[in-house]
């Protein structure tokens, strides 16, 4: 695979890309312009966290990328064997093991560590776009500080269902200034969006670049009389037993059985390795 | 080895050392204080390694580049033209900017980026002579509790950090040393 560049990208491209990734760092949460290549994949499969990943890349790192969670799913495996046939990078399913992991909507269970680099992939990156659809307008907001807007749209939820409903892409303040949208990954993870990885996260079509460093305040905006509540299944993984873990709820059957599995399955497989059983792994080996 | 020349002390193999000296550039930019090595380059004197190798990863012709000082000189002018196409701009129009620190004040001589697009400031590239985790008390985004980085000009670097979103960014780099402070972080005097 001579023919490609290192990590697919040019590197005039990749520069462009690195110089964004710093002022995003710098101003963490502020949604920095890029100018979004073409990929040999379309909008919506990652382009934006693709391109990232690969101004990031250098042929020692170890990659890792889940979808929701899971790493044998068609948008991981494609872009997992993108770069291990453009960059030539190990691979790995395991989240201990890799240093840099993309990732479509979900946070891994395990602690990420100093020397990980998680990269999201983002569709809209602009959290207050719902609300207002002029990229004018959503821009002087931010720069105006302007947020009364996302906390009426929070009030209108509690107003309407008695409750904060937004379960993903839950808006969250970086750093005490910027409204950022975390990607869609579930409100369970956005406690985890204050930790020790550095987190980079790109959106191709929408052609913007944003970063948390670590160590960076992360707030899920809320209110004193409804607190933001990280919320999951009330039920453990019928797999591997965990508690704590994010959920998928899978339909069994056309008569409405179901299960709930660890999203995370590295997390899930290595459980299970580890000698703990959920509640339908016991009956199938019985 | 020949003679340095503006055709030599570029990278060996682009893509593999530019991809490792960023690796380094965001550690420090992402980790206020942190201390990485940055090689790859062999720039003419007097620009450092460090910054001769950030210069060759980030700048090229869509970047404006200010020499200050005695970084000003022919043989430089020559190199990074050479091996990155970037223009020489005054202060006043630059995205990167490199040279001591005396050389490259005041600050506000720079772009800080506007309230619309704060991204659109100039990234100084302080050479130092000394870079230590020592001196300025850093705290903000990047870091845990505290941390420590050896910083030419305390009150303007302060007053900098109170522009924020707005403000210069900082590379501070010294040999094969590099280190970095974003506009976020905050300064304290060190005891």
């Amino acid at each position: 695979m001579s023919e490609y560049n290192f990590a697919y990208l040019d590197e005039q491209t990749k520069r462009m890309i690195r110089r964004a990734i710093l002022k995003g760092l710098a101003v963490p949460g502020y949604q920095v312009p890029f100018a979004s290549r073409e990929m040999p994949m379309p909008y919506g499969w990652g382009t934006g966290g693709v391109q990232v990943s690969a101004a990031t890349l250098t042929p020692d790192d170890t990659f890792k990328v889940i979808d929701q969670g899971a790493d044998d799913t068609t948008n991981a495996v494609s872009i997992r064997k993108f770069f291990e046939n453009t960059a030539r990078v190990a691979t790995t399913e395991e989240t201990e093991k890799a240093t840099v992991i993309q990732t479509r909507h979900r946070i891994p269970e395990a602690k990420l560590r100093e020397d990980q680099i998680i990269v999201y992939q983002v569709p809209i990156p602009e959290p207050l776009r719902f609300l207002e659809p002029r990229e004018t307008e959503t821009r002087k907001m931010h720069s105006l500080e302007e947020y009364g807007l996302m906390h009426v749209k929070l009030y209108e939820d509690i107003s309407q269902h008695g409750a904060i409903s937004t379960a993903y892409a839950y808006p969250v303040k970086v750093s005490g200034r910027y409204v950022m949208d975390p990607s869609p990954i579930p409100k369970f993870d956005n406690p985890k969006l204050e930790m020790d990885a550095i987190q980079l996260f790109g959106a191709g079509r929408e052609q913007r670049i944003y970063a948390v460093p670590p160590h960076t305040k992360v707030v899920s905006l809320d209110f004193e009389d409804y607190p933001f509540e990280a919320t999951k299944a009330d039920h453990p993984c019928d797999l591997c037993g965990a508690e704590d873990s994010y959920l998928d709820e899978v339909i069994m059957d056309d008569a409405g059985s179901r299960m709930f599995v660890c999203s995370d399955t590295d997390y899930c497989r290595s459980r299970r390795e580890a000698g703990h059983v959920g509640q339908l792994a016991e009956e199938n080996a019985a | 080895m020949a003679a340095q020349t503006q055709f030599s002390g570029g990278f060996e193999n682009v893509p593999v050392q530019a991809a490792h000296a960023f690796r380094a550039a965001m550690t420090v930019m992402a980790r206020p204080g942190e201390i990485r090595r940055l090689s790859g380059s062999v720039p003419p004197a007097p620009l450092s390694m460090a910054a001769g190798t950030l210069l060759l990863t980030l700048c090229d012709p869509e970047t404006k580049v200010h020499l200050a000082g005695d970084v000003d000189c022919d043989a430089v002018r020559k190199w990074l033209t050479f091996h990155t196409g970037a223009p020489i701009v005054p202060a006043g129009h630059a995205d990167f900017a490199v040279g001591a620190w005396d050389a490259l004040s005041p600050l506000n001589a720079y772009s800080i980026g506007t309230p619309d697009y704060p991204d659109r400031s100039a990234t100084l590239i302080v050479e130092c002579d000394q870079l230590e985790q020592s001196g300025a008390v850093l705290s903000g985004p990047g870091i845990k509790d505290t941390a420590r980085l050896s910083l030419p000009g305390v009150p303007a670097l302060q007053s900098n950090a109170v522009l924020y979103p707005l403000g210069c960014d900082f590379f501070f780099t010294c040999g094969d040393k590099v280190a970095a402070m974003p506009r976020s972080t905050q300064i304290r005097t060190g005891g």
